[in-house]
């Protein structure tokens, strides 16, 4: 039976669109049919970052206001065959997304795909409600740092009352993905430890995904950074998280990124 | 940069992480979430409050959750002389 996901964090700039792009290929290369949606109308980033911005004809407004079919809209992925994007419409119309026509779409999704990730724009507003608004599982992206760790109780708390699920009496699955670690730093008492936004937050861990060079070096190419990379410590936290999302039982482990002298030395002096 | 820079400026973590458990015991309370913490807290002060004038910033109650022990901090600061009531 399809899921649909969504990836929140309340506040901007933590990884949800990084965290959409590397799920949803790293489910795809498991052999699952996946589809990146994203909800972040007037502002979108998904496309770019998978490297999609040129193909772009319709988007999800068009979809919603019935401008265009869904298969007009839908983008294939040229390097995994079962992925698919679902781009945002760069429109300011803030009430361009309808509660009725988000339903219908993500209702024909649920035909056609095993995954609907659903890439959150930042923030409590419409759009971000109405994204999380038919999920099953939620990936509450957060960075360990005060802001962050906070903004994500308030999208917990959302996720608990405003979705459809919870609405009816059914629990949303929650999972926290802590994004840019630095174990280092952890380790030193200069950023919160994993376990300290665990207990803060108190929803199941889905992975520890490394502060890495590597994500801006994907981000630049527009390639998920799973697909860029699978080598690197990212992706490979990235690809451990999907495939527990599949069911599988992997250890979590605190990752950790191995440096050269000199980017230790110079990573250091302006720490 | 002094010694005394360089250590301070270590740890802050730890500041982080007590910040941010008593300020989300408070928004989840006025959320309308259950919070043990928060809980615990308005009900302390309704009893301590029976007996002794206390100011409400004064009570702290804190709960660590360990995975073999978990521990209830309850920290409340007196006045100079407690102002009994009825004794």
């Amino acid at each position: 039976m399809a899921k649909v996901l969504v990836v929140t964090s309340g506040k901007g700039g933590v990884g949800k669109t990084t965290t959409s792009a590397a799920l949803g290929a790293a489910l795809a290369q498991l052999g699952q049919n996946v589809v990146v949606v994203d909800f972040d109308v007037g502002l979108r980033n998904l496309d770019l970052i998978m490297g999609a911005e040129r193909r772009v004809v319709y988007d999800l407004v068009n979809v919603v206001q019935g401008d265009a079919k869904l298969a007009q809209a839908l983008i294939r992925d040229k390097r995994v065959e079962s992925l698919s994007l679902l781009p945002a419409s760069q429109t300011r119309d803030k009430d361009a997304l309808t509660p009725e026509g988000v339903e219908r779409v993500v209702g024909e999704l649920r035909e056609k795909f095993d995954w609907i990730v659903c890439d959150s724009p930042a923030g409590i507003e419409r759009g971000a409600t109405l994204a999380m608004r038919h999920a099953d599982i939620a990936v509450v992206v957060t960075n360990p740092e005060v802001s962050s760790v906070r903004d994500s109780d308030r999208i917990i708390g959302l996720l608990d009352s405003k979705t459809a699920r919870a609405e009816a009496g059914d629990k949303i699955e929650k999972h926290l993905l802590l994004t840019r670690y630095d174990a280092g730093r952890a380790a030193r008492g200069e950023m919160l430890k994993v376990d300290d936004v665990l207990e803060i937050l108190a929803i199941p861990l889905l992975g520890i995904i490394p502060d890495s060079e590597e994500v801006l070096r994907a981000s630049n190419l527009g390639c998920p950074v799973t697909l860029h990379n699978p080598a690197s410590a990212p992706a490979r936290a990235y690809a451990d998280a999907a495939r527990r999302l599949m069911g599988e039982t992997i250890e979590i482990v605190v990752p950790i990124e191995r440096k050269g002298l000199m980017s230790r030395l110079f990573g250091r002096s302006v720490a | 940069m002094s010694l005394f820079g360089f250590f301070s400026r270590q740890r802050t973590a730890p500041v982080a992480r007590e910040r941010l458990k008593f300020l989300l015991a408070h928004e989840r309370a006025l959320d309308g979430r259950s919070d043990l913490a928060a809980i615990l807290q308005e009900e302390i002060l309704a009893v301590i409050a029976k007996h002794i004038t206390v100011d409400r910033d004064k009570v702290h109650v804190k709960l660590d959750r360990g995975s073999s022990v978990s521990t209830l901090e309850i920290d409340i600061e007196m006045p100079g002389a407690p102002d009994l009531k009825g004794g």
